[in-house]
């Protein structure tokens, strides 16, 4: 059979591998910095293989000033805004997938001119709104700009998730007795899922990744990305490994424990 | 209508109004009080000046033409890159969901901190040089990250953008492929078609959807692109958001900051709007 033969399997194992070594070797290295003593950075050469262990890297990251209470500010902002975004943004795509009515273009093509906006410019009349309302300085005022930043893009996502989703599926489901509800349920959302939860993924990364608005509307409620980038300058580079690794971290957390959930949604019409 | 059922505009309009309002409130009120900034001097009149001070200032044109010479750049290499990804990920060989996983942990990984990983390769001591000194190439460490060559910095971003962002694009391809690809594919195959003509013919039309969202996601990311040339470069190389950010919080002065940022949004709505005449979706394909 074509794609089966053994030349096809080799190819596809050699793209494959190098391309996971393209991903994990960084990850590898700043991993091995992060758990050497703190002089390793500086030694030349240095061996590649984690020969001489240590945890004094990282306990000086982590004990350092802020970064416990900043890493809690970061998962607190980053959830809040994952599951505001999606409660608002995912109605929201399904209507643009699947009704025609009057301005759904100009509604289109205002949630993308609403996310031109850069980060800079949102953020500074909103600190003002935020300090009138009592909510700047707080992971809150963090995570509400962050769903607004988010907030179209998971929009735009879901409406290509049910946009791919055959409508007729849906209107055979309603000829045969279903309400449009318990069809949507039925047939739109399972068939929609991997998409959503890629969304729901993509937005937790935004708001984790996000530095610009979280330092300008923090203080002292820094996030760990808006905590790090201020200090970068006058830290050490072992300073910066660590931070890097400590915020590389969560992603092997984050994916590991949703690996299964997610490999469930992929294979779902994946076969 | 005449059923007594409600309007059919009123549907999409309840499922829109809560998302609609929420915009309005914390980006179209935010954003025109932003334009009036960069149309006011500090003394509070409408001017032109802090468009001037932008202009006039060294690090402007290099801000801009890096920005651009970025996403020329890194787009087209993280589109390749991730479409070979999810195609090798949409293979039934063993251990394809396990690469599925592996190209899936960038997603979760900070600009910033993609930034701070790249440094360790890149800066004097780090693992590009330890490796090619382990290879014999080289006796004493490159300098890569040089304040004389700003290009070296520009590469090692380029590097690290295509290392980190790669995955968000990929994972829109994914959902977007495993939907719509497994008969089309096959049939592609019984009519012996190559790889490259299933991806021509095959992939291509049927994942704009999925493309169209990951391009013009990207892009505008891409304009915003900041922490990780912060992290490489230091200052060295100047973009359009650090230039933004360092006229807001180390100049105090939200005006520049502003007209910066009014040169991100025109370029990103120009980029934004050929995306979608080149991408359009057209009504009959929604059904699909």
């Amino acid at each position: 059979m074509k794609g089966r033969s053994w030349v096809g399997d080799v190819l596809w194992y050699a793209g494959a591998i190098a391309l996971a070594l393209w991903v994990l070797a960084p990850i590898y290295l700043i991993g091995l910095l992060a758990f050497s003593p703190r002089m390793a950075v500086y030694r030349w050469p240095r061996p590649l293989l984690p020969l001489e262990l240590s945890v004094e890297t990282m306990r000086f990251f982590v004990t350092a000033t802020g970064t416990l209470a900043a890493t809690w500010n970061s998962i607190v902002v980053a959830l809040f805004t994952m599951i505001l975004s999606l409660i608002l943004g995912a109605p929201a795509g399904y209507a643009l997938a699947r009704f025609f009515f009057p301005g759904r273009e100009a509604v289109r093509m205002g949630i993308l001119m609403t996310r031109m906006f850069p980060m800079a410019i949102l953020s500074i009349p909103l600190a003002v709104t935020f300090i009138r309302m009592g909510l700047y300085d707080t992971p809150w005022a963090v995570a509400l700009v962050h769903t607004a930043m988010a907030l179209p893009f998971v929009i735009l996502i879901t409406a290509s998730v049910f946009t791919a989703i055959p409508r007729d599926l849906e209107e055979a489901a309603m000829t045969l007795g279903c309400s449009p509800l318990s069809a949507f349920l039925r047939i739109s959302l399972p068939l929609a899922l991997p998409g959503l939860a890629a969304a729901a993924l993509f937005t937790f990364v935004i708001s984790w990744n996000e530095v610009f608005a979280a330092a300008i509307l923090t203080l002292r409620q820094r996030t760990l990305p808006a905590l790090v980038i201020t200090v970068l300058n006058e830290s050490p580079l072992y300073f910066r490994f660590a931070g890097g690794f400590f915020m590389v971290a969560p992603a092997l957390v984050i994916l590991l424990i949703i690996r299964r959930y997610l490999f469930h949604l992929w294979g779902v019409s994946g076969r | 209508m005449g059923n007594g059922k409600a309007p059919e505009w009123l549907l999409p309009l309840a499922l829109l109004a809560p998302a609609a309002l929420f915009l309005t409130f914390f980006i179209a009120i935010p954003s025109v009080q932003a334009l009036q900034l960069a149309f006011h001097s500090s003394s509070g009149s409408g001017s032109l000046e802090p468009f001037r001070r932008m202009v006039s200032d060294t690090r402007f044109l290099p801000a801009l033409r890096n920005t651009l010479i970025l996403i020329a750049l890194i787009i087209p290499i993280q589109l390749v890159l991730a479409l070979t990804m999810a195609l090798i990920a949409q293979s039934r060989r063993r251990g394809a969901g396990f690469f599925l996983y592996v190209y899936a942990i960038p997603l979760a990984i900070s600009e910033l901190a993609a930034g701070l990983v790249w440094l360790a390769i890149f800066t004097e001591r780090g693992y590009l040089n330890v490796i090619l000194h382990g290879l014999g190439w080289i006796q004493r460490p490159v300098i890569f990250l040089s304040y004389e060559r700003p290009l070296g910095i520009l590469l090692a971003v380029v590097v690290a953008e295509a290392w980190r962002a790669t995955a968000i694009v990929m994972v829109t391809l994914v959902a977007g492929l495993q939907m719509i690809l497994g008969e089309y594919w096959e049939a592609a195959e019984v009519f012996g078609a190559n790889l490259i003509q299933k991806i021509r013919y095959v992939v291509l039309p049927l994942l704009r959807p999925s493309l169209q969202a990951a391009l013009i996601i990207r892009t505008l990311f891409a304009f915003q692109t900041f922490a990780v040339v912060v992290a490489l470069g230091g200052g060295v190389l100047p973009v359009l958001a650090s230039e933004a950010y360092n006229w807001y919080v180390g100049a105090h002065n939200p005006h520049v900051a502003a007209a910066y940022a009014l040169v991100i949004l025109v370029l990103s709505a120009i980029t934004t709007g050929l995306y979608l005449r080149l991408l359009r979706v057209r009504p009959e394909e929604l059904g699909r």
